[in-house]
Parts: C-alpha cells; structure tokens; sequence
C-alpha cells in the first residue's frame, strides 16, 4: 500500500499489461481446439465438385486422404498434365492402394477399424474409369466406407 | 531477513505476451480450419474370388437405370433426361405412391420404434442403379450421385414429417435410424461400361 500513495502522488499508472499472456493463450488455445494439422502437402491440383447434400466427416483421425487430379504447376514438368493419384506424399498407382489401406488401418484401434472412411477428394474434369479404378481397388481393400468431398453449394437451379 | 522488507522481486511477465504471440502465429500457419464434406456412399464388399459371378435377379420393376454418357447426357429408365428431372423421377421410382405395376415392389415390414410401439411400414424393393461411361466427366456423376441422394433426403424428410412431426435431422438418433433402415440408400454403383453397345 506504501507504493501505491506514492504513486497516487503522480501521474496516473500505465495501464496493466499483465493479462495480455492470458488474452493471447486463450486465441491460441482456441486455435489449437478448432483447427487441424496440415498433414500433407498437396501434389495435385484440384477443384472439387459442388453438391448440396454434402456431409460432414466427423473424425479427422479416422479419414484416409487419396487425391486426385492433374499434377501441380511445379510438378507438370516432371509428370505431365495425365491425371495422377496421389497417396500420402506420391504419386502412386491403383496397385498401390491396397498398401496404403492396409498401411492406414494399422493406425487404427482394432475398434475404430471398422469406422475408418476413405475421403476421395477427385477433380470434376477427372474422368470415371480412373475413379471406378480406384473404388474397385478399396472395395478389394475392403475399404467400405467412402466419401466422395465435395463443396457445399445451396444447389443446381 | 531484508528481502521481505523491500519490494519483492517478480519475474519479468513482459515477455510472457510474444512468446504466445509466436505461438499463435505458429498454430495459424501450420493447421488448417476447413472441414471437409462430402457425399457418403457404402461400397459394396467385393465377392469372393472362387465365386462365380452371376447377375443378380432383379427384377425389371425394381431398377431404375441411370446412366451418364461419355459426353454428359443422362439416361434415367427409358428416357432421356435433364439434370433436373434426376429427382423427381427418382422420388417416383421409390414410392410409387399409386402401386403402379411398372414401378417397384414394396414390402411391409416392422420396425420398432424407440417407445416400445410397432410401426409398418411398405418398404420398397426399389434400386437406382448408376452407370457411367468410362470418359464420362466426374463432375457431372457426382452431381447425378448429389440429386439421387436428394430424393431419398428428400423422401426420408418427409416419412419423418409423417411420422413423427419433425424433419429427419432434427429427429432423436434412434428415430432417424428407423426412418434410414425404412428408405434405404438404394443406389448401386455398378462398373463403368466398356462400351456402349447399342
């Protein structure tokens, strides 16, 4: 209390910056809650279809990526502009996919296993027998549960 | 002891605001905040290796054939047909609310409902099937997939007004379940034809 007349004496004090940490922690905390980690870094471009009964998937844990699409800018001079299907960070082919089931259900509890959901997230200029390719091949994997990604629009008319 | 008698000494805090500064910023570069949507579908398991394969008896009633051309035009029954008309038709196909003899069986069957009651309902045997060229685009199959799943969205939205006076998303877990065993998503995703011969 002795510090506090002194300074009454004089001017008024700065203005406490002490909570300013918890203000912060707090935005951060919230950002760490409602985000997820960029988990992979996209090799091919993609613009994805529009559809107005679009669903959300619920658990990011239990979702396997496959993408696919023309290759990036960068990449088309390795690769060329033929549609590739990217799997984790390569290009892969349709043989691959039963691996990259197989490597993706490993990840899971025996419990989750049977949740686990493959997002397909395709170009809408890709054409159907790559995509039916690859539906065959999961079914093979016996990877049931798929969802074709596509961006919520309020519809066609 | 002197240190008592004087001011005590606190940890400087200034910096406490940029070091979680740096932290936020890290955490707003380094995740991403979409949530990913899309349409839902269960594939068929794959059969058996050493089973022959052999054509499902379906009857003709049953199955409503669409059909997505390499160059976009859709085909649904017998009909060519616009992008719009995808719904209504299918929507018919499934309720086939006069019994017509050209559109689907329905069977009776009973549900239990989650305050002990029965319910019957007339089940419809009823499968859309999809089929598409091998160049057909992706985009316009997804929006044929996008306007099926409306139909049965559609049909399921209005059993649950019927039924239970309140749209299916709004409606208690095991409430919906029994609207979604009674209109199943009867949509088979059958291989693309090689070619089309016709």
């Amino acid at each position: 209390m002795a510090v506090m007349k002194k300074k009454g004496n004089k001017e008024l004090p700065p203005i406490s910056t002490a909570s300013l940490p918890d203000v912060i922690f707090m935005v951060l905390f919230f950002f760490m809650v409602s985000t997820s980690m960029r988990d992979q870094e996209l090799l091919v471009r993609f613009r994805l279809p529009d559809a107005s009964e679009v669903q959300k998937l619920e658990k990011k844990s239990l979702v396997s990526y496959i993408n696919i699409g023309q290759p990036t800018p960068i990449m088309q001079a390795k690769y060329g502009t033929a549609t590739q299907i990217q799997l984790n960070d390569s290009y892969k082919t349709t043989k691959d996919i039963l691996d990259f089931i197989a490597a993706e259900r490993d990840q899971l509890s025996e419990a989750e296993r049977a949740q686990m959901t493959v997002c397909l997230k395709i170009d809408e200029n890709t054409k159907m027998g790559i995509v039916t390719d690859v539906k065959q091949e999961l079914r093979r994997a016996n990877a049931l549960k798929i969802s074709y990604a596509a961006s919520k629009s309020l519809g066609y008319e | 002891m002197p240190t008592n008698k004087r001011k005590i000494q606190e940890i400087n805090a200034g910096s406490m605001a940029d070091i979680s500064f740096l932290l936020l910023i890290f955490f707003l570069v380094a995740t991403t905040m979409n949530v990913d949507t899309g349409l839902m579908r269960v594939l068929p398991p794959m059969p058996p290796e050493d089973q022959e394969v052999q054509d499902q008896k379906v009857k003709e009633r049953n199955l409503l054939l669409v059909f997505v051309s390499a160059s976009g035009n859709i085909m649904a029954g017998d009909e060519n047909m616009d992008i719009h008309g995808i719904k209504d038709k299918a929507k018919d196909f499934i309720l086939n609310t006069y019994d017509d003899e050209n559109l689907p069986e329905k069977e009776d069957q009973e549900f239990e409902l989650p305050d002990g009651s029965k319910w019957t309902y007339p089940v419809s045997k009823g499968v859309v099937s999809l089929q598409t060229a091998r160049d057909t685009n992706y985009d316009i199959y997804l929006m044929v997939q996008n306007e099926l799943t409306r139909a049965f969205n559609e049909i399921r939205d209005e059993v649950a007004m019927e039924k239970f006076g309140a749209k299916l998303i709004d409606l208690p877990e095991e409430e919906r379940n029994v609207i979604t065993k009674a209109i199943p998503l009867a949509i088979s995703e059958a291989e693309p034809r090689k070619a089309i011969k016709k």
